[in-house]
């Protein structure tokens, strides 16, 4: 009697990691038939993780020179950098690069100025049409969250990036102004690919390989996507380490009440 | 630990209070905190903080003309103001005044006068920036809900409006540009 | 706590000048200060004062929220994610709200199979069940239409599979499904209501909820023996025993709860769901919420045709089938005695009946037609899902009526206060009145 109650309550703990466990494999299913991406060692990952600021910074950069032209990132707004390290000037610097149409003025007509930190980042096409046609029918997909939109998170962003194939498989059928890539959805994809051996150069003397730069944007497009996380991570141990010391007394007030029973 | 509960205790009263009352402000306390993030979600948000500064050019404005601009989703009125107004702003007794302050105090340059658009008394939107409207008594501004007047330096003079028209932080960034806030 | 705080004379004089206008007072003491509780609860019923915190903090959560998004299809999206970026503490109240449904989920299933373990919704107390299922299926509902709010890809596209399941009515269908939207897709017209209705469901959630605890105060608590109280031995005042039992059994829920907050808030979501809404693209694969997964599966499980109920209509059937079966468990289960721990053969059906439950959550979070190991040809996750189906209502429809009958069960304790007797020791007179009002 006793071992069958332990049993089944065995049963039922278990049962409770299986609906955690199933919860968790619904949001693994992998999109078409790409290739798994390879998990990389992230400065952010696990809950003492912060981010890599050097490494955003040049992944801003990389984004800026290079992706910025096709991709928007319409969630981040100039102001957002300071966050990175830069000081109000340099904020202001790098917003006034860009110019944003404002109106009405007093006549009634539109104007452009140049950005402020308060913009948000200035889109590369006014819609979806505009991309489109400029981009031979595809869509550069907003980068703002790409990294919570895609199962693999900046492990799918570095392994895309870095996974790009000159010569494809001979059973693959390449469209017209395709590029292969297996870790992208059906391994055709529209991006060219995008960072080359010292492709740029890098502002803190970094060197550019092509992995080199792939983990920066990575970690920019993480940072994008979750701005939030250190303060996250940083007010959640101590909610977590209160909390522990509240159930430890709560179990010992339950304990002494009851014991009031004997 | 185990046993520890059915240990007779020496003292049970005052160790049994010592521990409820040592839970009971934790929880409280914890549960207190829990409601800052709440509070703190109905103050002005970052998006709404960035937009807390105004940037003018008041280049075309002639003298003896008003501009009004938006600040923070106020009116700012913004007056190049005429010698005569100047003066009679100046020249004023303070002991008039039911909010002493002198016009020197209120402008960063005489010439140009920039106070938020707001009526001290219940927040309408005084008249007087066009020349076709009211300007009250003082020939400054004139709130009609409840019939405020103020002077040429957006001091109240009559009515039941009790401070001043507030004057915003402000700087010129050069001759021709103002920056609010 | 200004209650406690107040000098004791003015306290109680206020407190009788109101008690004797409206006993409020009155009825907190008789129904949560000596209201008489079974002695032997174990902490499978802490689950009731997890759920009413988790509605309380739903409510709390989503009113804030509510202050701050648009529903506005062109909007909603980056309003959310406003709340996520600009808003103090946005992140916060967001990934509170959206893994407190998650949370609340998995706290109710395990109420209702608490419930099913211990026979709790037998003799006296089957209108306490069946508020419980009312308010099951309102939280399904209000968890939907909060889902469709952020307007991402699963929003958008979750809200037309779901809303067009209802095409399957004959005749009706598709003009319910157009009404249903207020227009000729999921569109603007659709998000404004399902925002309104999300902010309404939840009070009417709470007024049920207050039909369930009346209920359950007018009947008594079940406990994991399954028989009543026979005197004051066998009960103790619910306050401070019970509350300081829940307190504890709270703040561990509370602390679990908050590491999944502010450590892996994401864990319960679908990535899909940070891309916005795209009315032309329809996302690889469109997975409900992960508690909404075993009703998916069986939905998918009828692909073929019954008679002249097309594989469609039979999906939905069987989906809101499942539901409502539970609605008649009371009367599907015919055995005298409650609890499973005296009923041998139910006790291991019971635990089946759980698995299957999770290898149908399993089954709705894979595409029908995958392989459910590599290497095995034949086997698809369609397959299981028959047969988690059919072993779903095999176990209700015909297992809890047969058990009833057939199955022999454990001779019950004379008593909570003495529950052990020897376990063969107890006498056969003892068990002869299982279900006897105290």
């Amino acid at each position: 009697m006793d071992i069958g109650k332990k049993l089944s309550h065995v049963v039922a703990i278990a049962a409770v990691a299986g609906l955690t466990l199933v919860a968790g494999t619904g949001s693994v299913i992998a999109s078409g038939e790409a290739k798994h991406p390879e998990a990389q060692d992230w400065s952010f990952a696990g809950p003492f993780g912060k981010f890599d600021v050097a490494s955003i910074q040049r992944g801003l950069q990389n984004y800026i020179e290079n992706c910025s032209a096709c991709h928007s990132m319409n969630q981040l707004a100039y102001r957002n950098l300071s966050s990175l390290g830069f000081n109000e000037d340099e904020v202001k610097e790098i917003a006034s690069q860009y110019e944003v149409t404002d109106g009405p003025d007093d006549n009634g007509d539109m104007f452009d100025r140049p950005a402020r930190p308060s913009d948000k980042f200035v889109l590369p096409f006014p819609n979806e049409q505009a991309a489109r046609a400029s981009n031979n029918g595809a869509f550069p997909p907003d980068l703002s969250l790409l990294a919570k939109a895609n199962p693999g998170g900046p492990d799918y962003i570095f392994a895309l990036l870095t996974g790009f194939v000159e010569e494809p498989p001979e059973d693959v059928e390449l469209a017209e102004g395709m590029n292969y890539n297996p870790f992208f959805g059906g391994g055709q994809i529209a991006m060219a690919p995008p960072l080359f051996e010292d492709g740029i150069e890098y502002s803190d003397g970094t060197p550019a390989t092509i992995e080199q730069q792939a983990r920066d944007v990575a970690n920019f497009l993480q940072w994008a996507a979750e701005p939030e996380m250190e303060d996250r991570k940083r007010i959640g141990w101590k909610v977590v380490l209160f909390l522990l010391v509240l159930s430890a007394l709560l179990y010992a007030a339950k304990r002494q009440t009851w014991a009031r029973l004997h | 630990m185990t046993d520890h509960a059915s240990e007779p205790d020496e003292k049970p009263e005052s160790r049994r209070d010592f521990l409820y009352l040592t839970t009971g402000l934790f929880a409280g306390a914890g549960a207190a905190l829990a409601l800052w993030p709440f509070i703190h979600s109905m103050n002005p948000s970052a998006d709404v903080l960035a937009l807390s500064t105004t940037e003018v050019d008041i280049s075309p404005v002639e003298v003896g003309q008003s501009i009004t601009v938006i600040w923070q989703k106020k009116p700012v009125f913004i007056r190049r103001r005429t010698p005569e107004e100047i003066q009679i702003a100046e020249a004023e007794p303070l002991d008039d005044l039911p909010d002493p302050q002198t016009d020197t105090d209120r402008v960063i340059k005489p010439e140009w006068l920039v106070v938020v658009g707001v009526c001290t008394h219940l927040g309408c939107i005084p008249l007087g920036q066009k020349s076709t409207e009211p300007r009250g008594e003082w020939n400054g501004w004139f709130c009609p809900c409840h019939g405020s007047h103020y002077d040429t330096s957006g001091r109240i003079r009559k009515g039941p409006a009790p401070d001043n028209l507030l004057v915003p932080e402000y700087k010129f960034v050069d001759d021709t540009t103002l920056l609010i806030g | 706590m200004s209650a406690h705080t107040q000098p004791s004379g003015t306290g109680s004089g206020l407190v009788k000048w109101i008690d004797s206008r409206l006993p409020v007072f009155t009825y907190l003491q008789k129904e949560y200060g000596e209201f008489p509780a079974p002695r032997n609860f174990n902490y499978w019923w802490n689950f009731g004062a997890i759920l009413s915190f988790m509605l309380v903090l739903m409510i709390f959560t989503g009113i804030f929220l509510a202050m701050q998004y648009t529903p506005h299809v062109d909007f909603a999206f980056d309003s959310v994610e406003r709340i996520m970026r600009d808003v103090n503490y946005g992140w916060l109240l967001r990934y509170m709200h959206a893994n407190g449904a998650s949370f609340f989920f998995i706290a109710v299933y395990i109420h209702i199979f608490r419930g099913l373990y211990y026979g709790s919704y037998k003799n006296p107390r089957e209108l306490l069940w069946i508020f419980g299922v009312v308010i099951l299926v309102l939280m399904m509902a209000t968890a939907f239409m909060g889902y469709v709010l952020p307007w991402g890809q699963l929003s958008l596209w979750g809200a037309t599979v779901i809303t067009s399941l209802f095409s399957a009515i004959p005749l009706v269908g598709d003009s319910i499904v157009t009404w249903l939207w207020g227009g000729f897709a999921v569109d603007n017209s659709t998000l404004n209501r399902f925002f309104s209705l999300h902010f309404l469901l939840p009070f009417v959630i709470v007024g049920v909820v207050a039909l369930h605890v009346i209920a359950l105060h007018v009947t008594g608590s079940n406990n994991p023996l399954g028989i009543d109280p026979k005197g004051p031995q066998d009960t103790i005042p619910f306050h401070p025993y019970y509350t300081a039992k829940d307190s504890f059994g709270l703040a561990i829920w509370i602390t679990l709860f908050a590491a999944v907050v502010f450590f892996a808030p994401n864990f319960f979501g679908e990535p899909e769901n940070y891309v916005r809404a795209n009315p032309l693209v329809t996302p690889a694969e469109i997975v409900p919420e992960w508690y909404f997964l075993p009703f998916f599966a069986i939905l998918r499980a009828v692909n073929f045709d019954v008679l002249f109920i097309d594989a469609k209509l039979g999906g939905v059937i069987a989906m809101f089938g499942s539901i409502l079966v539970l609605f008649v468990v009371p009367w599907l289960d015919r055995s005298k005695v409650r609890s499973a721990r005296f009923r041998p053969v139910y006790k291991w059906f019971f635990w089946i009946l759980v698995l299957d439950c999770l290898l149908l959550g399993f089954v709705g979070g894979h595409p029908p037609d995958e392989k459910v190991f590599e290497g095995i040809e034949g086997l698809k996750f369609i397959n299981l899902g028959h047969l988690g189906t059919a072993w779903y209502f095999f176990h209700f429809l015909v297992l809890l009526p047969l058990l009833g009958m057939f199955e022999k069960t454990r001779p019950l304790p004379t008593s909570i206060a003495e529950p052990v007797l020897g376990g063969g020791q107890s006498a056969a007179g003892a068990a002869a009145k299982p279900m006897e009002k105290a």
